[in-house]
């Protein structure tokens, strides 16, 4: 009835896991009775779980993302403790435990943290900046985000129920198939990552078609924001690269369930095999992470220096470049797989070559500053940390591009110090950025700068505390994912690097400080203007937070800096534009579908995982009537009427009257 | 929004000084490009191109995923393991049988377009009915295969080749049974909807799913069954 699932899948010998499990269950009970006794289930209903609205969705994407870091970072701690204290000890976790956690740790950090966040601003930027209303598919939208979350909450309920996986966050076989890993463990993660996979592919395809085919007026492919450049090339290798990741994983789950041979050491399978295609996702997986977030340091740059970006066309051409290349360059992660002198010559070269790409914008982002007026507020800080820390992250990049070298470093933690530099460096450093920068536009209130800024030292900080020493470590000889250590004389590096740990803590703590005073001052930090950063591109022509609409009459773009453009017209002739006609507008309507989809498609994972085979077969049929019902619906979209249309913009114009006025005082100034 | 800029003639000079090459301006030749099209700055697409367009993208990213399996019957098309090889387990008459049933099935669907075109709910129907029965025979006469293969003790578990082979040929049928049901459902919606936007851009995108499989299927056909045959 209940296939392998039993009481004994939950975790009550083991005390770790079991009080998170509590404190986590107490914390969401708590959550959900208050939103029942404060009667905020039809609002959320109504306005966030059912909408259609790609900023809505957005602000999900990016709740989901930073819970999930929190969430990975609580791993990461347990990781730097455990080898600090395991040094000729037995630690406090024990070596199946601590497998699951490195493993959940790279798991949740880049497709449930990282992901959802870039995956987000994507969401919330795109069309915003594209002087649209929508994305292309609103209601696929939706889908995606909760196929993302139902994958998320897979990954999470296997802390309660059951294991996760203890393979690492690639689940290499053989170890990873049945006859070796005979758990749900590595169930959990296919299943989530496979559900989560179809959330980010529906996604990838939106923000294609999107850029490609839904600009508004104007907008030619050399006018558009370095962001949407960058989010193109992310999308175009979400949509190359994760249905590689859904064949690879696919095989992996019918050599477990069914006992096939793909990458099996028996009968003919080919453990490489497994290697190889999931690198041929897993490496452009590192470029959809960092375009995105090359694309926010751009707009952060130019927006914070007064300037426009430094070799526009040049920063096109190379995050193409990089998008191409980084097609061709995964064989650098098992240099050690022994393909011979050729192939890694080719793949060594190769992965060199994006550096020239990468080197470009450094100069580009570093060229923008120069004679422009730079103002050190947060986004800025985050983004010349990220300058610094990425240019290490990158040099340590080419040496391990190296294959000698790379056979010395081979899956030590100098690599983990140096993919932690660029992800952290470049991804999240950018995360940091981009919620500060478009805070305000998202909830028409600032974000404290104090506190910010704050955070933005005690992460950059933190970081190289924390990371400086794994390079040291890795230099030395020690492998990664060490669950014991038996060289005495490594004590110290562990030791600072758990300093480092304590002061990145310092950080989030700072971080969410930020967020409760700012929520506390809102009304102090409010932005009126729509513009609070003095902005140039057309996200800033909207109202904070913008209508559902975003653009009361679609915008004629008139060339590169879009809004810049409007801004010092309206200056020039001290006044706006004329009021325009207005027009009623067609939205889509709100839809149930991606939730219910995402429930059933919960169930099924659930029941494979456990093997409740009536149950995924239930949820499948159910999910697939969904779809059918959502197909007969006849009402697709509403009309806004020209009224409602007008009352919005019109008070968008008083405030960029009061705004305008407000400028042309200041330059009447000596 | 739409703020009074320069006139275009100005524009066009201040363009040509700040790029005298003219850089990335010629994509569409001396031609203007074509409003609704979503192409240079003409502004978005009608709907029904952003439809066709997205699911050709989505369309691209499933013929990834078939390459992944082509690449894995390439890798382990000589692991038999002690097991049968490829030439003895190819029934080329059966294939030459379901390939014959594929490709009308892809021109009844052809067929069937062109009736919605012409707006006849009837021959659209017809059409399809005659699709969907086709890709039946295809599918039926492929479990009929794997059955007879199986009873001869021919299964995915005996070796990495037939676990490429079930695996690469399984996905495809399993595809042309997503079509079965896909297409069911069209029919219904046609009958009762009629040929509202919607339903004409599902029966777009259901058209190109059809003939992309079939594209797939070409390349089984020779690469699995044909070349297997022969080696």
């Amino acid at each position: 009835m209940f296939g392998k699932l039993s009481l004994s899948a939950i975790p009550l010998s083991q005390p770790i896991p079991l009080i998170t499990s509590g404190v986590v269950i107490l914390i969401v009970i708590g959550v959900l009775s208050l939103v029942t006794i404060k009667g905020w289930w039809p609002y959320l209903w109504r306005e966030w779980i059912t909408s259609v609205d790609h900023k809505r969705i957005g602000v999900m994407y990016c709740l989901l993302g930073v819970l999930m870091l929190i969430r990975g970072f609580a791993d990461a701690i347990m990781m730097r403790t455990q080898q600090a204290m395991a040094i000729n000890a037995p630690g406090y976790l024990p070596p199946e435990h601590y497998d699951q956690i490195f493993t959940a740790h790279g798991t949740i950090m880049i497709l449930f943290g990282a992901m959802p966040l870039v995956l987000g601003f994507m969401n919330f930027l795109v069309p915003l900046q594209l002087g649209v209303r929508d994305v292309a598919f609103p209601t696929f939208n939706s889908v995606g985000f909760w196929l993302t979350a139902s994958g998320a909450l897979l990954v999470n309920l296997s802390l309660f129920i059951g294991e996760f996986a203890r393979t690492g966050w690639l689940p290499y076989p053989p170890l990873s198939e049945a006859t070796y890993t005979p758990g749900v463990g590595v169930d959990y993660y296919l299943w989530a990552v496979q559900i989560s996979g179809v959330g980010t592919l529906i996604t990838g395809i939106n923000v294609v078609t999107t850029v490609l085919k839904m600009r508004c007026r104007g907008m030619s492919y050399l006018r558009m924001p370095v962001f949407c450049w960058t989010a193109l090339a992310s999308c175009l290798l979400i949509v190359a690269a994760f249905p590689v990741l859904t064949a690879t994983l696919a095989m992996l789950t019918l050599d477990r369930y069914v006992g096939w041979h793909y990458f099996t050491n028996t009968a003919g399978g080919n453990p490489m095999m497994f290697v190889n295609l999931v690198w041929a996702w897993g490496h452009p997986e590192v470029y959809i992470l960092v375009l995105p977030a090359f694309g926010i340091y751009s707009e952060i740059f130019s927006t914070f220096s007064g300037k426009p970006l430094f070799g526009y066309r040049s920063m096109v051409v190379a995050t193409m470049f990089i998008c191409v290349v980084s097609m061709m360059v995964w064989l650098h992660h098992f240099f050690t797989m022994g393909a011979g002198a050729a192939v890694n010559t080719f793949f060594g070269i190769s992965s060199s070559i994006i550096a020239v790409g990468t080197g470009v914008k450094i100069y580009n982002w570093i060229f923008t500053m120069y004679g422009g007026r730079v103002r050190f507020e947060t986004p800025m800080l985050w983004s010349m940390g990220f300058i610094f820390t990425f240019i290490i992250g990158g040099l340590t990049g080419v040496l391990l591009a190296v294959p000698p070298a790379d056979f010395l470093t081979h899956n030590s933690m100098f690599l983990v110090a140096h993919f932690h530099n660029v992800i952290i460096g470049g991804v999240v450093f950018a995360i940091f950025a981009g919620l500060e920068f478009w805070f305000p536009k998202a909830f028409g209130f600032r974000l404290h700068e104090g506190w910010g800024k704050a955070a933005f030292w005690f992460a950059f900080i933190g970081f190289w505390v924390t990371f400086t020493p794994l390079y040291v470590l890795g230099l030395l000889g020690m492998t990664r994912r060490l669950q014991h250590i038996n060289v005495p004389e490594w004590r110290p590096w562990l030791y600072v690097s758990v300093i480092g740990v304590g002061i990145l803590i310092l950080g989030v703590i700072t971080q969410v400080m930020q967020l409760v005073v700012s929520i506390r001052d809102r009304e102090r930090l409010r932005d009126v203007t729509g513009d609070p950063w003095d902005g140039r591109s057309l996200e800033w022509a909207t109202p904070s937070p913008p209508p559902f609409f975003n653009f009361a009459v679609m915008p004629n773009v008139e060339g590169e800096e879009a809004y810049w453009g409007i801004k010092l017209r309206a200056v020039e002739s001290q006044q706006l534009s004329p009021e325009p006609q207005y027009e009623p507008i067609e939205m889509p309507v709100n839809s149930p579908v991606g939730f219910y989809t995402a429930f059933f498609a919960s169930v099924f994972g659930f029941s494979m995982i456990w093997h409740i085979w009536w149950l995924a077969a239930v949820a499948l049929v159910a999910a697939f009537a969904g779809f059918v019902g959502f197909a007969w619906r006849d009402v697709h979209e509403f009309e806004v009427p020209a009224e409602e249309v007008a009352r919005v913009d019109r008070a968008r114009r008083a405030a960029r009257e009061a705004l305008l006025e407000r400028l042309s005082r200041q330059e009447a100034l000596p | 929004m739409s703020d009074i800029g320069l006139p275009a003639s100005v524009e066009a000079l201040r363009r040509v000084r700040e790029d005298p090459h003219r850089l990335g301006h010629h994509a569409h030749g001396a031609r203007e490009p074509v409003t609704g099209a979503g192409h240079g700055a003409t502004g978005p697409a009608q709907k029904r191109i952003i439809v066709g367009y997205g699911f050709w993208i989505f369309l691209l990213s499933d013929i990834v995923v078939f390459s992944c399996f082509f690449a894995a019957f390439a890798v382990q098309r000589g692991e038999t393991a002690g097991g049968p090889s490829m030439a003895e387990i190819v029934d080329v008459r059966r294939v030459v049988f379901e390939t014959a049933a594929l490709l009308l099935s892809s021109y009844t669907c052809m067929l069937s377009f062109a009736s919605t075109n012409a707006r006849s709910r009837l021959w659209t129907e017809v059409f399809l009915l005659v699709t969907g029965l086709l890709g039946l025979v295809f599918v039926l006469l492929e479990v009929q295969e794997f059955v007879e293969l199986a009873g001869r003790g021919i299964t995915p578990q005996r070796s990495g080749m037939l676990t490429a082979f079930f695996g690469l040929v399984g996905l495809h049928g399993l595809h042309v049974t997503a079509g079965g049901l896909w297409l069911a459902t069209m029919m219904a919606q046609v009958l009762i909807k009629g040929f509202r936007r919607e339903i004409v851009h599902r029966l777009i995108c259901f058209n190109l799913f059809w003939h992309a499989l079939d594209i797939v299927w070409i390349g089984i056909f020779t690469i699995v069954y044909l070349m297997g045959s022969i080696a």
